[in-house]
């Protein structure tokens, strides 16, 4: 009896070249394909592609494209005045705009010497945190419907939509807020706001104990989640990981407790890691910190004051020459460090707004690395475990 | 990979019992939140076309476009909207001076023709405009400031009993911190009878570039040192800033500028003449409108003479205006800059008296005269020629010649124009008790309101609704005035209501002196008759064109004599035009 080798597809895949850990492959030779994912892909998370070199249903190589998403915020910056950047920064990146709004105002501020209420603070921190919620609710629900489970995604996505209430009441807007303007924020709370967003985060807590049985006790996720697109540590500061895909990894590492802004070093909670460093991990890890966004919401409703001013006067807006110098500004948003990079020469234009959305080195250098040795069907679930959002990414 | 992991995911099967959280069909529409952003609202009364709101929006998504008359303090433009660029930021809603501008609550609309959604607010009938709901400014939160930086001013006690000017000027953060509350919007530019480039030369305070405010404010008006002090600043009426609290100061932003070059650095910074074109132009009266004229006169290259009766250049500026509103330092300033361009001043040469007319008319290509109004109305009451009845011109005069006036201890002033609050606090300067009458209500005082109020801060007693009777000789005081009170007759609706004597309410005041301050007349005597007959036109005036051109040839004029407003600033307005005009008509003018 002939005993029949072990079946390995991987014997067939190309050499990988020591030096930069690539495959070394000749596309002719007719063992290859490539397979472009995106940008019309629900798997994309947004308007990206991925050019994917498979071999099988194996991809050997993955490389990134980006462009299809391209307005030229930072260069619209630069012929804007600095009022007028407020309502471009929140497009920047969609489903979480406050932390532009923030990130730009704190600029502005620091770079104008101008200090902002304490009740801006809260609300400014309030409305952070809020966006984060909304943020994490969209995630859940890609990250389910990524491996087939879109019920979950449904009622994560109406739950954000009941968020995108409070902040309509708050701001007049559902999707740009535009509510934290440079000086403090544009309108008081309005009555019974707090009341609602009890019951919204009532509601919410409901959905999540639901989602950690369908999603995380779930015998289909754990099977594809489990083991898919390993950070390792060290890949941590070789990559510039940040956010939860960081501390899915293990590192202790999160701006509100390291750098604290706002009213952080005020409220009480603790980072929120993981240690498999795979994509169930780092759905562990954003579960877990949508609950924290719950009880830091509910702590900052507790804390906040109730009277005083939330709004410090300007200079005239309309002329308004910031003085010259620069300022770097972060935060932790959903998906790792926000950062705003801002330049000003002293008139009235910014000279130079450079936009540090996180997005960028987990969807274009990590996800290349992750994505080999990952099967076509799973690159939608390790895209969405990344957590990315392409508009930042193209500024 | 355990048990319960296969098990735990139907559990949420109970979720099947729960209601949807879609809505049902038909779908039942959710009103926008009470802050929400929707489509705009616009109350076109409120709105003054400052387009403020074109200005702030980072889209282009607003056009200024016709809809009402043009006014004063209203360009008739109103903001139409472009749904296809606009964000819905609501900035345009925080920066409305006039807080016309707002946003409903209204986020549903869907029709085939995109062409609907560019309309102009509160002007197309939509359904929301009435929205009491959607976003507006909230309260607390402005991105412009609505209150004037406080001028340094004499305290009332200092300001009482000298002639030091009372108005000290901005130090340069006051300046800068004012300038900085513009929103360039324009609409002083188009009150401003002379259209000078207001928002231009506030750019030019923030910019700290005095040597460019100067050129600016030289391009429309050559006596800014003594307008910046006593402009009737009708842009200040129609400040767009006014409907947020408190007018830009922009007349002492025109000071500012002024008070910060040397009389000596003012050839480096403007202008040099035209080469001399050969041509003669004669100017008489060298009040503001005279002076303007010889300046860009001079300017375009002409020879200018200016004959003047006053042994001082400058006129009314130099002998109606008291020196704590105006110092005479500043008039020469401004004087001193024009002659030194080259124009020739003589004074003390009264026209008719000690030249004639026709000999100045001859010798000149063309002749501009700004002669003011000179002879004061009287009061026509009996005892109006007893000793110690003084007009106020002549009392102002008396005090620039340096005489000491015989006002004795109490003095009444009769009116309640500018010319009378001078003459009073002039008066208490010198240490009289002063009461002030008036024949109207004291919001029909034509006099600025800060003269009024300034006044009676110094102790003037203001007495409205009083009608002078006759003036008798006193006994323990020089005369006695009787007045009696009048009560305000309306002569129908849009019409001024007029003062009626109540009989029997005679009342008097023994005092020193009576000052009739009520207004004045033109005295054109100095005209041959033939030439005077052709000039005066409807209501007394000298009959002009948009050019300040006679019917007579040769002969232009302006100022008080041949425009409504008499002021400054008209005064000036006329001089330029008419030098447009004189070169135009002497065939000089290029494009």
């Amino acid at each position: 009896m002939v005993e029949m080798a072990k079946y390995d597809p991987r014997d067939k895949f190309p050499p990988v070249d020591a030096g930069s850990g690539k495959s070394v492959y000749n596309l002719h030779s007719g063992k290859y394909m490539k397979v472009w994912q995106g940008p019309q892909h629900p798997g994309i998370t947004g308007n990206m592609s991925l050019e994917l070199t498979v071999c099988g249903d194996e991809i050997i190589d993955c490389k990134t494209h980006v462009g299809y998403l391209h307005r030229g915020f930072e260069k619209l910056m630069e012929r804007r005045r600095y009022i007028q950047c407020f309502p471009l920064v929140c497009r920047i990146c969609v489903p979480e705009p406050d932390f532009n709004e923030y990130l730009f105002a704190e600029g502005v501020e620091e770079l104008a010497g101008i200090e902002v209420p304490e009740k801006a603070r809260w609300y400014r921190a309030l409305t952070l945190e809020m966006a984060r919620l909304a943020s994490f609710m969209m995630w859940i629900g890609g990250q389910a419907a990524a491996f087939g489970m879109g019920t979950i995604g449904q009622w994560t996505v109406t739950m954000r939509d009941y968020v995108l209430d409070l902040f309509e009441e708050l701001s007049g807007g559902r999707i740009y807020h535009m509510y934290i303007i440079p000086g403090g924020v544009r309108a008081d709370l309005p009555i019974g706001f707090a009341l609602r967003v009890e019951q919204t985060l009532e509601q919410i807590g409901k959905v999540l104990d639901d989602v950690e049985l369908a999603l995380m006790h779930n015998a289909v996720f754990k099977k594809r989640a489990l083991g898919l697109g390993v950070i390792t540590p060290s890949m941590v500061d070789e990559y510039g990981i940040t956010g939860p895909n960081a501390r899915g990894s293990g590192i202790r590492r999160d701006i509100r407790k390291d750098n604290p802004y706002l009213v952080y070093d005020q409220l009480e909670f603790s980072i929120v890691t993981e240690t498999g460093g795979d994509a169930y991990a780092r759905t562990w890890v954003r579960l877990r910190e949508t609950r924290q966004s719950i009880d830091l919401i509910r702590q900052m409703l507790e804390k906040m004051p109730t009277s005083g001013p939330f709004f410090q006067k300007l200079p005239n807006v309309l002329h308004w020459k910031i003085p010259a110098g620069q300022t770097y500004r972060k935060a932790e948003c959903t998906r790792g460090e926000y950062g705003f990079f801002m330049v000003s020469d002293g008139t009235e234009l910014p000279r130079r707004i450079y936009v540090r959305g996180p997005s960028y080195t987990h969807a274009v250098t990590l996800m290349e690395k992750l994505a080999v040795n990952v099967n076509i069907a799973d690159t939608a679930g390790l895209m969405v475990s990344l957590h990315t959002y392409p508009p930042e990414i193209e500024r | 990979m355990s048990l319960k992991d296969i098990i735990a995911p139907f559990s949420v099967w109970k979720r099947v019992f729960e209601k949807p959280y879609t809505n049902k069909k038909p779908i039942d529409t959710r009103p926008g939140a009470p802050r929400y952003r929707g489509f705009h609202v616009n109350d076109l009364d409120t709105c003054i076309g400052c387009g403020t709101c074109e200005e702030i929006c980072q889209n282009a998504a607003i056009d200024m476009v016709p809809v009402r008359e043009t006014r004063h303090g209203d360009s008739g433009l109103r903001p139409k909207m472009d749904y296809g660029r606009c964000c819905w930021c609501a900035l345009c809603v925080d920066i409305c001076p006039s807080g016309s501008l707002g946003m409903s609550n209204e986020y549903l609309w869907v029709d085939e023709d995109p062409e609907v959604f560019r309309f102009i607010p509160g002007q197309d009938g939509k359904p929301w405009n009435d929205s009491e709901l959607g976003y507006r400014r909230a309260e607390g939160y402005d991105l412009l400031e609505g209150s004037r930086v406080p001028m340094p001013m004499l305290s009332v006690q200092e300001s009482q009993k000298s002639f030091v000017e009372m108005v000290q000027g901005y130090s340069k953060e006051q300046a800068k911190a004012e300038a900085d509350r513009c929103i360039a919007c324009g609409i002083c530019v188009a009150t401003c009878p002379a259209h000078m480039r207001v928002p231009e030369y506030i750019k030019a305070i923030r910019d700290d570039d005095m040597g460019e405010g100067l050129k600016i404010v030289y391009q429309a008006n050559p006596l800014p040192a003594s307008c910046g002090r006593v402009c009737s600043h009708a842009c200040e009426y129609v400040c767009a800033m006014k409907h947020k609290g408190e007018a830009i100061s922009i007349r002492w932003l025109k000071r500012y500028i002024v008070d910060q070059i040397y009389l000596g650095d003012y050839a480096n910074i403007l202008h040099e003449c035209e080469p001399d074109n050969g041509k003669k132009v004669a100017i008489i009266g060298s009040g503001p409108g005279g002076l303007s004229a010889a300046y860009y006169l001079r300017l375009l290259g002409y020879a200018v003479t200016i004959y003047d009766a006053n042994e001082k250049a400058g006129g009314m500026l130099r002998y109606g205006i008291p020196e704590y509103r105006l110092p005479y330092d500043q008039v020469e300033k401004d004087i001193e800059f024009i002659a030194s361009l080259g124009v020739e001043f003589r004074q003390n040469v009264r026209i008719g008296i000690d030249v004639d007319f026709l000999e100045v008319y001859d010798n000149n290509d063309a002749v501009f005269f700004s002669t003011g109004l000179s002879n004061p109305f009287g009061l026509d009451i009996a005892g109006e020629d007893l000793p110690g009845v003084v007009s106020g011109l002549d009392l102002l005069a008396d005090v620039t010649n340096g005489k000491t006036p015989d006002i004795g201890s109490s003095v009444v002033v009769v009116g309640g124009g500018n010319v009378a609050m001078d003459a009073a606090r002039t008066s208490r300067r010198y240490g009289a008790d002063v009461t002030i009458l008036y024949r109207r209500r004291e919001t029909d005082m034509p006099a600025d309101s800060e003269e009024i109020h300034e006044a009676r801060g110094e102790g003037c007693e203001i007495v409205v609704q009083a009608i002078p009777l006759r003036i008798e000789k006193g006994t323990e005081t020089r005369l006695m005035l009787y007045w009696g009170k009048a009560e305000m007759v309306s002569d129908g609706p849009g019409k001024r209501p007029r003062p009626v004597l109540i009989e029997g309410s005679e009342e008097v005041i023994a005092c020193d002196t009576v000052i009739p301050a009520i207004g004045q007349a033109a005295d054109l005597t100095f005209l041959p008759q033939d030439i005077a007959s052709g000039l005066v036109g409807k209501r007394g005036y000298v009959e002009v064109d948009e050019f300040h051109r006679t019917p007579v040839a040769k002969i232009y004029a302006g100022g008080d004599i041949a425009n409504p407003k008499r002021d400054a600033i008209s005064a000036i307005a006329n001089g330029h035009s008419a030098a447009k005009g004189i070169d135009i008509y002497l065939g000089n003018f290029q494009n």
